[in-house]
């Protein structure tokens, strides 16, 4: 090939263009391709809340219900459970919930609106599995430390009846509490959040 | 002679196709080292698996339903009412977790004889890709029958990518495609398994074989059979791919299909850890199961991520573990690559890894308890020394003088003829006659016998020996 009178910064020039041309579509391509993988606008609605009526729960009851596709559970705390929990704080990692998440109404040690209802997200904060109900004080699978609480079987993060998370263990959080709300006395809206009190 | 239509035909199709020089340079005039033993037969095997993965997996296709309602109830389908399609759904199960035992021992053996060191780095690079890439389709995989270990199996490994700062929960949020593991998650992991990844793995095997036939195969001596050649340019202890290893394969292919067909026709399950108890339950999101435990071949790596308490670090931990493989060809300093020439210091090192990582896999099949966790935490720490801690110890190693030219192995009529001789003399040795008299009949019949007994004193003799046999191959 005679290269003779080639302008050769000029064809530097052309090819660098077009490569920058080429990669700027490519990414504009991209964005398609990519954000059609996101939550499509019919997952993203399917959030609507849930009504739970708690008048048939019994003390130390715990009943599961799906909220986003998720599990949310509703336990009825006995007084010695409450009285427990206020006795963990050394042992838990984060026992005034400053890391975790729960709606400002849910920020206090028992982590709920009123002391003996609880409710929370059945998911653990590791890796996502739902941690099972141990409320049994010193089984003999899980040993003298266990005052009752949650226990993932995946990867053996420990909770208390607060869903506050323990010491070394690999959940790095509380159980995140839903936003829910009292609709009267013995019935809970799970999704839709509690009016602040008014002074 | 006289060409005839046929092969003018042939020739118009070579002019234009070139299928002869292809067969030659990777078949017929592809010199392989003469020396393969038994751990040479896992490459090809793999490729057999592949090929009856992609052959079950579209057939699959043709009665799988990837949608959240119906999927569970298209396995049940496939395996009650279509005609074979037990056979050809088990076929698929069982080649999954053969594949992994066919590529672990595949690898295992590049650790064996050094295949990944200079010049066949890329070879391994390629090669850990497609480890990769084959986990990835097999957990894709895995979602697919929409049971509760599916299920939640997806949940947990989803979630891994939520533990990465800032972006974690976007990016798992974009996997998933909705808030929980929901019918959008099923139908893309179907599109991955079925179309995405199975591309790249074949992608991936031709550069893995392209790069192989490049710089030619290692050995169990571990020299380079190309350095010494004869007149006519062949390497002298090279034989050609085809006939000889094309055939010495198929009598591997038939073992293999031995055991395959065992495992699909008498135990397809294998006790619940080719297909786990827990994934004949419909997947329920409410509820995961009291025990879950990934398959078999992803405990190990399962094992290191439950082992370390913090979520991040776990999951750094757990990536790591894969990761350091990658770098294997450059933590290993030592220039001998065959174990047969290798020091003590590596035997033993790479001995406690296999020993760590079998139990690490062990663990991983186990529910937690302090005990399991300490025993983790050990074998984790072994698991990262050995590849850790290579740059050192291969630096020291005392290694033995590599023979320029390939050494003959003892065949295996040669060793069962030999271990025929010894036996009589072994047997003699851990047993003993003992009296034994009858009490029964009558006493003028009363005779005397001799009874073989097992002797513990000759025994422990022979078991000492063995022992110190064994430490004699370990220095």
């Amino acid at each position: 090939m005679n290269n003779k009178g080639v302008d050769k910064s000029k064809r530097q020039f052309l090819t660098s263009a077009l490569t920058v041309v080429g990669a700027v579509g490519s990414g504009y391509l991209a964005v398609p391709f990519l954000a059609q993988m996101q939550p499509s606008v019919k997952a993203m609605a399917a959030g609507a809340p849930v009504e739970v009526d708690i008048s048939k729960m019994e003390v130390g009851q715990l009943i599961r219900v799906a909220w986003r596709g998720k599990p949310v559970w509703v336990l009825n705390r006995t007084p010695e459970v409450i009285q427990t929990l206020k006795t963990l704080d050394a042992e838990l990692r984060d026992p005034l919930s400053n890391d975790s998440e729960q709606p400002a109404s849910s920020k206090n040690p028992v982590r709920s609106l009123k002391p003996e209802i609880f409710v929370a997200v059945g998911l653990c904060t590791h890796l996502g599995c739902s941690p099972t109900f141990r409320p049994e004080v010193a089984p003999v699978d899980l040993g003298e430390k266990w005052k009752g609480g949650f226990f993932c079987p995946c990867h053996g993060s420990w909770f208390d009846l607060a869903g506050r998370v323990y010491r070394g263990v690999p959940a790095p959080t509380n159980l995140e509490i839903p936003p829910y709300r009292y609709a009267s006395e013995t019935r809970i809206i799970i999704g839709e959040a509690a009016e602040e009190k008014n002074a | 002679m006289k060409p005839t239509r046929l092969s003018e035909c042939g020739n118009w199709v070579l002019d234009r196709f070139p299928v002869t020089k292809f067969w030659n340079d990777h078949m017929t005039h592809y010199y392989a080292p003469k020396n393969f033993n038994i751990w040479y037969f896992f490459g090809s095997l793999a490729l057999l698996v592949l090929v009856n993965q992609i052959i079950t997996g579209i057939l699959l296709t043709m009665n799988y339903k990837p949608d959240a309602k119906l999927a569970f109830d298209s396995v049940e389908y496939i395996m009650r009412d279509v005609p074979w399609g037990w056979l050809v759904r088990y076929m698929h199960s069982t080649g999954a977790s053969a594949f992994f035992i066919v590529i672990y021992l595949h690898m295992f053996r590049a650790l064996l004889y050094g295949s990944f060191k200079h010049p066949r780095e890329l070879i391994w690079i390629f090669g850990m890709l497609l480890f990769v890439a084959l986990m990835a389709e097999a957990f894709m995989g895995y979602l697919l029958p929409w049971g509760q270990m599916s299920f939640w199996g997806a949940q947990v490994i989803i979630s891994l990518f939520s533990a990465i700062p800032v972006i974690g929960d976007d990016l798992s949020l974009w996997i998933r495609g909705d808030y929980v593991i929901a019918d959008a998650t099923l139908n893309r992991f179907f599109a991955f398994h079925v179309i995405a990844v199975p591309l790249v793995l074949v992608m991936l095997v031709f550069m893995h074989l392209v790069a192989l036939h490049e710089v030619g195969s290692n050995n169990p001596d571990g020299i380079e059979i190309k350095a010494s050649k004869d007149p006519w340019g062949h390497p002298v202890d090279g034989i050609p791919f085809h006939p000889y290893y094309t055939v010495k394969d198929l009598v591997g292919v038939g073992v293999f299909l031995l055991f395959f067909a065992t495992v699909i026709f008498y135990m397809p399950e294998v006790g619940g850890y080719f297909l786990e108890h827990a994934n004949f339950i419909p997947a329920d999101p409410m509820k995961t199961p009291e025990h879950i435990a990934p398959v078999w071949y992803f405990t190990p790596f399962y094992s290191i991520l439950r082992a370390i308490p913090d979520k991040f670090a776990g999951v750094i931990g757990m990536g790591g573990s894969i990761v350091v493989l990658f770098l294997i060809p450059w933590l290993d300093r030592c220039k001998v690559k065959s174990i047969r020439y290798r020091g003590g210091i590596f035997k033993k090192a790479l001995f406690l890894f296999v020993v760590s990582f079998l139990a690490l896999g062990y663990l991983g099949t186990q529910p937690v308890t302090p005990l399991a966790t300490t025993m983790a935490r050990l074998f984790t720490t072994i698991y990262f020394g050995f590849f850790l801690l290579m740059p050192i110890f291969t630096r020291w190693e005392k290694t033995k003088p590599v023979p320029r030219r390939l050494t003959k192995d003892h065949s295996l009529e040669e060793q069962l003829h030999a271990l025929e001789e010894q036996l009589p003399a072994l047997i003699e040795e851990i047993t003993e006659l003992k009296p034994v008299s009858t009490e029964i009949g009558h006493p003028a019949f009363k005779s005397t016998f001799f009874n073989r007994r097992p002797n513990p004193k000759g025994i422990a003799h022979v078991i000492s020996r063995l022992a110190i046999k064994l430490k004699g191959s370990l220095d």
